[in-house]
C-alpha cells in the first residue's frame, strides 16, 4: 500500500511547513505592497506606471515557474508513476493560467501609456498569450476524461511536449517580431532594460518572493483538498465493490 | 522466435504465469494477490460475476493494461519487454477490429500480413473453419453481428500464436459456430497452444483449470487504513 | 517491417476506398481560402500581400480537421488494441499512420495550394517557395497533430480539444512557412527559413512518435 503511504507522508510534511509558508507570504506582502506601490520612486521615463511592473513581472515569473513545476512533476509522474506528482501538476495549472492572465492584463495596462495602445504584437506579450493557450489546453485535456487517471497521463505527456515547444515558440515569435515590428517597441524595451536600478530591484524582489510564497501556500491547500476528495471517492468505490462483486461469494 | 509457420507445426513448450497481481480500474481495486499459470496444451477458464475483472485480467495478460503490482512470466522469466510480448499471443475482445470497407478476405489477410504470417493458405483455412468461405469477397459491412464475431475469431487461425486470450468468445455464436470454436480450441491445445478465456455459459474446453475471480476481490478495505 | 508496410498499405487502401473523406478536407481547404476575399475585399494588392499567410492558415485548419480521424476509428472498433499487440514496436505503427496521413491529406493540400494562391493573386515568384515550404512544413503538422490526436482519444469533445492543444504548437511552422514565401517575394533568400522548417520536421520526427506511442498505450489501458 505504498501508493497511499506516500500521500500521507507528504501531507504530514506539507502540513508542517504550511504555517511557515503562509506566514512568510503575509510578511512579504506586508513589506512589498507599501514599498512597491507607495515609497519607491517613480521611474524617470515611465513615471508612476512603473508600479504596474512589480505586479506584471511577478506574475510573469510565476507563470513561467509554474509551467516548469508542471513539466517537472509530469516527468516524475510518467517515469516513477508517483501519484502525488500528478496531483501537484494538475493543482498548479489553474494557478499558472491565472498568473498568465494577470501578466497579460497588467502588460496591456502598462502598454497603453507606453505604446499608446492596449495591444501590440510585442514578442513577450505574444509568447505570453501562447503560453496562456497552452495552459488552457492542459487544463481542458486533464479534465476531458471520465477516467481521471487517463486525464492525468494525457496531461502529463502534453506538459512535456509543451516544455519542448515553449522555447521553440518563444524563439520563433521573437524572430517573427523583429521581422515585422521595426521601431515601435524600441522605446518601450529600452525603458524596461535601462531602468533596472537598485530602488526598483528591492521592491521587485519582495513582490516576487511574496507571489512565490502565495503560490506555495495555495498549492498546499489545494493538495490537501484533493487528497480529501480522493479519500471520499475511494470510500464510495469500495462500498460499491463490496455490494456488487464481493457479496455473492459470501 | 515463437511462431508456427504451418498449422501442422507444434508450438515451443512454454508456460505463462502471473504472481501477486494487483489491478486498479477507474480508481477502484479490481483484484489483489491474483496468480495464475497455464502451460503448453493447457487452458484456464475465468469465471466471476460482473465487475470481478475478467476483461481487465485478460487485457493485463495481453500487456494492454498494466498491474500496479505483481509480475507476469513467460517460461519462468519475467516479461522484460511488454512490446515483444505481443508476438506470443492473440487477443480477441468485445470489439472486433473489422474494417467495413474491406472484404472478409482482405480483413483477414491484413492481420496475417501485419503479424508477419508467411503462409497465405492459412487465411483460406481460417475462413473455412468459421464458415466464412462463401462470404470471402463480400464487404464486411454486410455481415451480421455473429458473422463479424466469427471473422474476428478467424484471426486466430489466419495468424498463429501460442497464447490465445479470448473474452467471452461464445457470445453471439450459433450452435454450429460454437462447435467450430470448441474444435479450434481443442486443435490449438493439441499443438501445444495455450488458451485463457472468460466465460459465463457453456464449457468450451475440457480439462482446463477454472479461476474464480471473486476470490480476489478486495472486500470493503479502506486502502489508507492499512498504513 | 511487416508491421509498417502492412499498416501503411492498409491505410492507403482504406483512404482510396473512402476517398470522399480526403476530398472533404480538400474542399474545406478551398472554401476556407475563398472566404478571405469576401472578408478583406477583392483588391489584388491586399490579397497578394496576405496570400501566403491565408493559404498556410487554411492548410493548417484543413489538416486539423482530418487529424481527428487518424486514430479515432481504430480506437473505437478495437483495431488499436490489435495494433498495440504488434510484437515489434509501437513506433512503426505510429510512423505508418503518420505517413499515411501525410500522403492522403498533406500531399493533396500541397497540390491544391498553388491553385488557391492564384485566386489570391500571389505574385509569380512566390509559388515555388510556397510549395517547398508546405512540403517541408506539413510533415511536422502531421507528426505533431498525430500526437495531439492520440492524446484526446476517448475524451469528451475530442475534436475541439484537439484544435486547442495543437494549434498553438503550429505557430512556429506558420511563422517560418509564411516568412519563406515573403522572402521570395521581396527577392531575399528563402533558404534559411526553409532550413528551419526542415529542422522542425527533424525535431518532430525524433520526438513525436515516442510521445504518440505512449499516448496510444495510455488510451488502450
Amino acid at each position: 500500500m505504498h501508493k497511499y503511504a506516500n500521500p500521507t507522508q507528504f501531507m504530514r510534511i506539507a502540513n508542517a511547513i504550511y504555517p511557515w509558508v503562509a506566514g512568510l507570504c503575509l510578511l512579504l506582502f506586508a513589506a512589498a505592497i507599501p514599498v512597491a506601490l507607495m515609497f519607491s520612486p517613480p521611474d524617470y521615463q515611465q513615471g508612476e506606471t512603473v508600479r504596474i511592473m512589480y505586479i506584471h513581472v511577478s506574475s510573469a515569473w510565476l507563470m513561467m515557474m509554474i509551467y516548469g513545476i508542471i513539466a517537472a512533476n509530469s516527468a516524475m509522474f510518467l517515469i516513477w508513476r508517483h501519484p502525488m506528482a500528478s496531483i501537484a501538476a494538475r493543482a498548479s495549472a489553474p494557478m499558472g493560467a491565472v498568473f498568465c492572465a494577470l501578466a497579460l492584463i497588467t502588460g496591456m495596462l502598462w502598454g497603453q501609456p507606453m505604446w499608446g495602445t492596449f495591444w501590440v504584437w510585442d514578442a513577450r506579450l505574444t509568447s505570453t498569450l501562447i503560453l496562456f493557450f497552452l495552459y488552457i489546453g492542459y487544463i481542458a485535456l486533464a479534465d476531458a476524461f471520465e477516467d481521471s487517471e487517463r486525464g492525468d497521463k494525457a496531461a502529463a505527456v502534453l506538459a512535456l511536449v509543451g516544455s519542448v515547444n515553449v522555447p521553440i515558440i518563444h524563439f520563433s515569435v521573437e524572430w517573427w517580431n523583429t521581422l515585422h515590428q521595426p521601431s515601435i517597441l524600441k522605446a518601450g524595451k529600452e525603458g524596461v532594460g535601462s531602468s533596472v536600478h537598485g530602488s526598483i530591484l528591492l521592491p521587485l524582489f519582495l513582490m516576487m518572493g511574496a507571489f512565490t510564497m502565495f503560490y506555495f501556500a495555495l498549492l498546499v491547500l489545494r493538495l490537501r483538498s484533493e487528497l480529501l476528495a480522493a479519500k471520499i471517492r475511494n470510500a464510495r468505490l469500495s462500498q460499491i465493490a463490496g455490494h456488487s462483486a464481493a457479496q455473492p461469494a459470501e | 522466435m515463437v511462431r508456427a509457420v504451418s498449422t501442422s507445426d507444434t508450438f515451443e513448450t512454454a508456460t505463462f504465469s502471473g504472481e501477486n497481481l494487483i489491478c486498479r480500474r477507474g480508481g477502484r481495486l479490481v483484484f489483489t494477490g491474483l496468480g495464475f499459470s497455464v502451460a503448453s496444451g493447457g487452458a484456464v477458464v475465468l469465471r466471476g460475476p460482473n465487475g470481478s475483472g475478467k476483461t481487465t485480467l485478460l487485457r493485463l495478460m495481453a500487456g494492454l493494461a498494466r498491474p500496479i503490482a505483481g509480475r507476469l512470466n513467460w517460461s519462468g522469466a519475467a516479461l522484460a519487454d511488454p512490446e515483444a510480448h505481443g508476438r506470443h499471443l492473440r487477443f480477441i475482445g468485445h470489439l472486433d477490429a473489422i474494417k467495413p470497407a474491406f472484404t472478409v478476405r482482405e480483413n483477414l489477410a491484413f492481420w496475417a500480413d501485419f503479424w508477419g504470417t508467411r503462409e497465405t493458405a492459412l487465411v483460406v483455412k481460417a475462413m473455412e473453419a468459421f464458415g466464412l468461405a462463401a462470404l470471402a469477397d463480400f464487404p464486411a459491412r454486410l455481415l451480421s453481428a455473429g458473422q463479424r464475431h466469427r471473422l474476428a475469431l478467424a484471426r486466430l487461425i489466419a495468424s498463429p500464436a501460442p497464447l490465445w486470450l479470448l473474452d467471452e468468445p461464445a457470445n453471439t455464436l450459433d450452435d454450429r459456430s460454437l462447435n467450430a470454436l470448441t474444435q479450434t480450441i481443442a486443435d490449438h491445445r493439441a499443438r501445444g497452444g495455450m488458451v485463457v478465456l472468460a466465460s459465463h455459459g457453456a464449457d468450451l474446453v475440457t480439462g482446463g483449470t477454472t479461476l474464480a475471480l471473486d476470490k480476489f476481490t478486495p472486500t470493503n478495505v479502506m486502502p489508507w487504513d492499512e498504513t | 517491417m511487416s508491421v509498417f508496410t502492412a499498416l501503411l498499405s492498409r491505410d492507403l487502401k482504406l483512404a482510396l476506398r473512402q476517398s470522399a473523406d480526403s476530398l472533404t478536407v480538400i474542399a474545406f481547404f478551398a472554401i476556407a481560402t475563398v472566404l478571405f476575399p469576401f472578408g478583406v475585399g477583392p483588391e489584388a494588392e491586399i490579397l497578394s500581400r496576405i496570400a501566403a499567410g491565408v493559404v498556410w492558415v487554411a492548410a493548417l485548419l484543413a489538416a486539423l480537421l482530418s487529424l481527428d480521424r487518424v486514430f479515432t476509428v481504430d480506437f473505437e472498433d478495437g483495431t488499436l488494441d490489435q495494433l498495440l499487440l504488434n510484437g515489434q514496436s509501437m513506433t512503426f505503427v505510429v510512423l505508418a499512420k503518420v505517413i499515411a496521413h501525410w500522403l492522403t491529406t498533406g500531399v493533396p493540400l500541397i497540390i491544391m495550394s498553388p491553385i488557391l494562391a492564384i485566386t489570391l493573386q500571389l505574385p509569380a515568384e512566390g509559388y515555388g517557395t510556397l510549395v517547398l515550404a508546405l512540403l517541408l512544413g506539413t510533415p511536422t503538422v502531421s507528426l505533431v497533430g498525430a500526437l495531439g490526436a492520440a492524446l484526446v482519444l476517448g475524451a469528451r469533445r475530442g475534436g475541439v480539444l484537439l484544435s486547442l492543444l495543437v494549434l498553438p504548437l503550429y505557430i512556429p511552422v506558420l511563422i517560418f512557412g509564411t516568412a519563406a514565401v515573403e522572402a521570395a517575394l521581396t527577392g531575399m533568400p528563402s533558404a534559411p527559413m526553409l532550413s528551419i522548417l526542415g529542422g522542425f520536421a527533424l525535431i518532430a520526427i525524433t520526438l513525436c512518435p515516442f510521445g504518440t506511442a505512449a499516448a496510444l498505450r495510455q488510451a488502450a489501458e
